[in-house]
């Protein structure tokens, strides 16, 4: 075989596995000589499950071979999130109060991925209980941006970004409670979609924020973003919050915007995300992507959203009063992590012990900042508050939407920071996420696409397109022709531009 | 701190005191599945046996509502007279507790399905109205065993034992608004309230409300203020106390020891306590200097509850008939007064009087053996009832024997007893004691002969015409044939024998 099946979209893939040109055993092989070969300098997986990739993927032959359907994405292989519970694989959520604990049961996510014969590699590095923007909160090390390895591969789903950006996985499958989807796969090049809140269960995705949590594809190019998309989405009756409606058609959609552009579309740009606190580079390409949305004959207007500015504080209050109490069931009672059970000390002080031990710094701040903020005396101000200052960012969006078809903005204010700058400074930390926050707030859907790279630094810029709650498809066609636009006059995929590792 | 000796008397207690109480009662709903999954309610399992990820509390796992647990909760509201809220939200309770998965608990807080309700009780004939504040859908925690200390509690234990069957069961949280001016009477108030409750729930079968077995719990709020003043006194919270008798016990205990206390010019600690069935009194659990703060914020992994209307109205439609009304019914059909039917619902009886009459006993029957002999059992014994080893059928069948002249009362006791203790059922018992009355005229007559005989003196007496003296000769027949003879027929034959009469 002299095709490099770890350079093939997963599309391609598919169709050959499909045709027979390939086995998904062959294709499972070529990966996981990959991930020996390169992830040693990544550091995007935190587990690779070798015979249980090995093992699917032959399934997925035997199923060929006896002459069964195939799905659209079988025998293609993806990077789990640590964050998502796999039965008898490890589940560590990045964090040491869960190593060791291998899950009894399989998410959602995981089990539509096993039915579609998606084979899963491994699970993927990310901060640790997705509280972070850099990946570098993981208990067990920070994951290297293959654009350059001393710089962070965003966060939380670093692992998952740089896994796909290493030709280490052509899928990987990323959560998103701030942006941690969006926000690495536009500093790695890659793209990403946070769909509509309740679109994909969130039964077995380990809580974070229950009410921004959101599970998502990633890929390298948008239809294949599509295909994941539709093989995880859909109503599920194990998670209340699951939306009981059609998924909308986006693998239609992505053809559709490849093919037949967005003429007539109208395209909002959001007003407050630009200026102070934007890199030059990623200003300069984000217009640029602007004025290619408006040559393939979509109609551009500036939208203003006054209540963005607030979305910040609001989440930084939102997010950490809900993961206090999430992570409250880490007591070292049932399973993961136990210190001091050594006949000395109480179940309260093990618990207590446990904690202090296994969560990290970051974790141990906004657990604090939640238990304070949900504090009697302190609950109207801080939670209730930030929850009207959540209903006024849906407004605005509603507003927005009565106005145009789809928001655009940049992903995030920079480019991949270097390793290490921000792990000290809370706040900066935080900005990475400034652009990405408000959907996760309202709940609607929206993607990262990269759109070029900053001309100072070489580095990738995404461009965000938001869509309201349920118009994903919107997303995947706006996607799909600034994609095909950008290739087009670039002259090959941005990820060739990476240098080799 | 008084001693027993010290303790001031109910009577002057309630002289200077006038006692304000809030009960609050868990109900278990009898729904086959728990609240939050479909793990199965059975008793009896092994330990654990009946959890999955959900009620474990593991990392990804999502609630989903229990429908059945909702129509309970709408169903005991309306029979309670309640509004029933068009929306409304579970909300997490949150604090630490190995017993509790995910150390904070689902429950209802500021939005509870059900509120503003009144339940009218009876005590010494007159109506007494305690008015409801609320009803709300919880669920369950685990059951801690503690091993290796003397009391069975956690102090001194040397390791616990966790039962996770119990966790999740949907339990119905019912407060009373602060019940005042029952004054002495306030026990007698609180055990009727809590009858009439049980009552309530059985006739509406969500329930089978057993406080023995915890399915029914009640915590005993109370307080004292001196007479004439406005300002409730600080309150103790006697919890889980679990049965009819320990409920005004309780209150009674609590009135008198917080008297004491006053008396004493000391204060109430607020504070939970518990009871002892053994000595009748409470001692002192934790202390709550300040209100414990479990940072109740809406459960964001479930959707809000909105009973819609006309689903609320069919339920009303189809509420049973209430039990004081059922209790007016059956009292004119037994025809028995005031009095004895509020003796019959305090004692826990009207079910199986009821159910002993549908199996062909005289009212009056009925009523005697469950309200005599088989209460001072359930009285001796420490139990309810309806926890009695014998059922309405067979008391049925031990009236229709005594009916039929093949026992006599004192033979029905000890059938019953036999009964009792496990040696079958009446027929069986009757069989195995050799228990018939004596109706060979032979026997009797020759064991009247013999009687008459050895006391001379007696029979002479009878012949004189001092037919008080006849009981002397009857017993010691009755002795002759063990109890087994007729003692109408035994005094025919005497009376015969002697020539009077």
């Amino acid at each position: 075989m002299s095709t490099d099946l770890t350079r093939m979209t997963a599309a391609a893939l598919a169709g050959a596995i499909a045709s027979g040109e390939a086995s998904a055993e062959e294709a499972a092989r070529a990966h996981l000589d990959r991930i020996g070969a390169v992830d040693e300098k990544v550091h995007a997986f935190l587990h690779v499950d070798t015979e249980g990739a090995l093992r699917a993927a032959r399934a997925v032959d035997a199923k060929r071979a006896a002459g069964e359907k195939l799905g659209p994405l079988a025998g293609v292989p993806l990077a789990l999130k640590d964050l998502i519970t796999t039965e008898g694989v490890p589940t560590t959520c990045g964090s040491k109060i869960l190593e060791g604990w291998i899950p009894p049961y399989d998410a959602t996510v995981t089990k539509r991925l096993k039915d579609a014969g998606v084979v899963v590699l491994g699970k993927t590095n990310m901060d640790e209980f997705a509280m972070g923007s850099s990946t570098e909160t993981s208990a067990y090390g920070p994951t290297g941006n293959p654009w350059d390895l001393t710089r962070i591969p965003g966060g939380s789903g670093g692992g998952s970004s740089a896994s796909i950006a290493s030709y280490q996985a052509p899928l990987a499958i990323g959560t998103d409670t701030g942006g941690s989807i969006r926000q690495p796969a536009s500093v790695t090049g890659t793209v990403g979609v946070k769909p509509t809140y309740g679109a994909v269960s969130r039964y077995g995705l380990v809580a974070f924020s229950s009410s921004l949590d959101q599970a998502g594809p990633c890929a390298r190019n948008v239809l294949d973003t599509a295909l994941l998309h539709s093989v995880i989405a859909g109503h599920d009756p194990m998670d209340s919050t699951s939306i009981d409606a059609p998924v909308p058609d986006v693998v239609a959609a992505a053809r559709q915007g490849r093919e037949q552009g967005i003429a007539g579309m109208r395209v909002g740009v959001v007003k407050e995300f630009a200026g102070e606190g934007y890199q030059a580079g990623v200003e300069q390409r984000f217009r640029e992507a602007v004025e290619v949305l408006r040559g393939l004959g979509a109609e551009v207007v500036e939208i203003s959203c006054p209540h963005f500015t607030y979305a910040l504080p609001a989440y930084y209050l939102i997010a950490p009063s809900e993961c206090s109490s999430n992570l409250a069931r880490f007591d070292a009672m049932r399973y993961g992590l136990r210190v001091g059970d050594d006949g000395s000390h109480s179940a309260e002080e093990v618990t207590a012990l446990t904690r202090e031990a296994g969560f990290g710094d970051e974790v141990k701040r906004r657990i604090m900042l939640g238990t304070y903020a949900l504090s009697s005396g302190y609950y109207d101000a801080y939670y209730g508050q930030a929850q009207k200052v959540r209903t006024l960012i849906t407004r605005d969006f509603d507003a927005a939407f009565a106005a145009v078809d789809v928001l655009v903005s940049p992903t995030t204010p920079t480019t991949a920071f270097p390793i290490g700058e921000r792990v000290d400074d809370p706040m900066a930390m935080y900005l990475a996420d400034l652009c990405t926050i408000p959907s996760n707030l309202a709940g609607n859907a929206a993607m990262s696409v990269p759109c070029g790279l900053a001309p100072e630094d070489g580095l990738p810029v995404g461009l965000q397109i938001i869509a309201p709650p349920m118009a994903d498809d919107r997303l995947y066609r706006v996607g799909a022709a600034v994609e095909a636009a950008l290739t087009d006059s670039w002259g090959h995929p941005i990820l060739e531009e990476a240098p080799s590792l | 701190m008084s001693t027993a000796t010290s303790l001031v008397s109910y009577e002057d207690a309630l002289e200077k005191y006038d006692p304000v109480m809030g009960l609050e009662v868990h109900v278990e709903l009898g729904t086959a599945t728990k609240m939050f999954c479909g793990c199965t309610t059975a008793l009896g399992g092994d330990a654990n046996a009946q959890t999955c990820p959900v009620c474990l509390g593991l990392p990804g796992a999502l609630p989903v509502v229990n429908a059945k647990g909702v129509e309970g909760a709408v169903r005991i509201g309306l029979a309670l007279n309640c509004e029933i809220a068009e929306w409304c939200r579970f909300a997490r309770k949150n604090y630490f507790y190995p017993d509790m998965p995910k150390n904070f608990q689902t429950s209802q807080y500021d939005e509870p399905i059900a509120f503003n309700g009144h339940l009218d009780v009876e005590v010494d004939g007159e109506v007494f109205r305690v008015e409801i504040e609320r009803a709300h859908m919880e669920e369950d925690t685990g059951k801690s065993t503690h091993v290796g200390g003397a009391t069975g509690r956690i102090q001194g234990a040397d390791h616990s034992l966790i039962d996770y069957n119990r966790a999740g069961i949907p339990l119905i949280e019912i407060v009373t608004k602060p019940i005042v001016g029952a004054g002495a009477r306030a026990p007698q108030v609180a055990k009727a309230y809590v009858a009439e409750l049980r009552e309530l729930i059985k006739a509406l079968g969500v329930s089978e409300a057993r406080m023995e077995m915890g399915q029914m719990r009640c915590d005993v709020n109370l307080s004292l203020r001196p007479h004439g003043r406005e300002k409730f006194g600080t309150r103790s919270e006697t919890k889980n106390v679990n049965s009819l008798r320990s409920v005004e016990r309780a209150a009674r205990s609590e009135i008198q020891r917080q008297a004491t206390v006053l008396d004493d010019g000391g204060s109430i600690v607020q504070e939970t306590r518990h009871f002892h069935e053994d000595t009748g009194s409470t001692t002192s659990g934790r202390i709550k200097e300040e209100a414990e703060d479990y940072r109740y914020f809406p459960e964001p992994d479930l959707v809000p509850v909105a009973p819609a209307r006309e689903w609320v109205e069919e339920l009303r439609a189809e509420l049973p008939e209430l039990p004081r009304v059922r209790r007016k019914r059956l009292q004119q059909e037994w025809g028995v007064g005031d009095h004895e039917m509020q003796s019959a619902l305090n004692a826990g009886a009207i079910d199986l009087i009821t159910a002993t009459i549908d199996a062909g006993a005289p009212a009056d029957q009925a009523r005697k053996w469950w309200m005599g002999e088989l209460a001072r059992h359930a009285n001796e014994s420490g139990t309810e009832l309806d926890g009695l080893a014998i059922t309405p059928v067979q008391v049925a069948r031990v009236s229709a024997l005594v009916a039929e002249g093949s026992l006599n009362d004192k033979l029905a006791r000890q059938v019953i007893e036999g009964v009792l203790a496990g040696e079958g059922g009446p027929d069986e018992v009757v069989e195995k004691r050799g228990l018939k009355v004596v109706s060979d005229e032979g026997a009797l007559t020759a064991a009247v002969d013999d009687a008459i005989a050895s006391n001379a003196a007696v029979a002479e007496k009878i012949r004189g015409g001092n037919m008080g003296a006849v009981g002397a000769l009857i017993g010691g027949v009755m002795k002759a044939t063990r109890g087994q003879a007729d003692a109408k027929r035994v005094r025919e034959i005497i009376l015969e024998k002697l020539g009077v009469g």
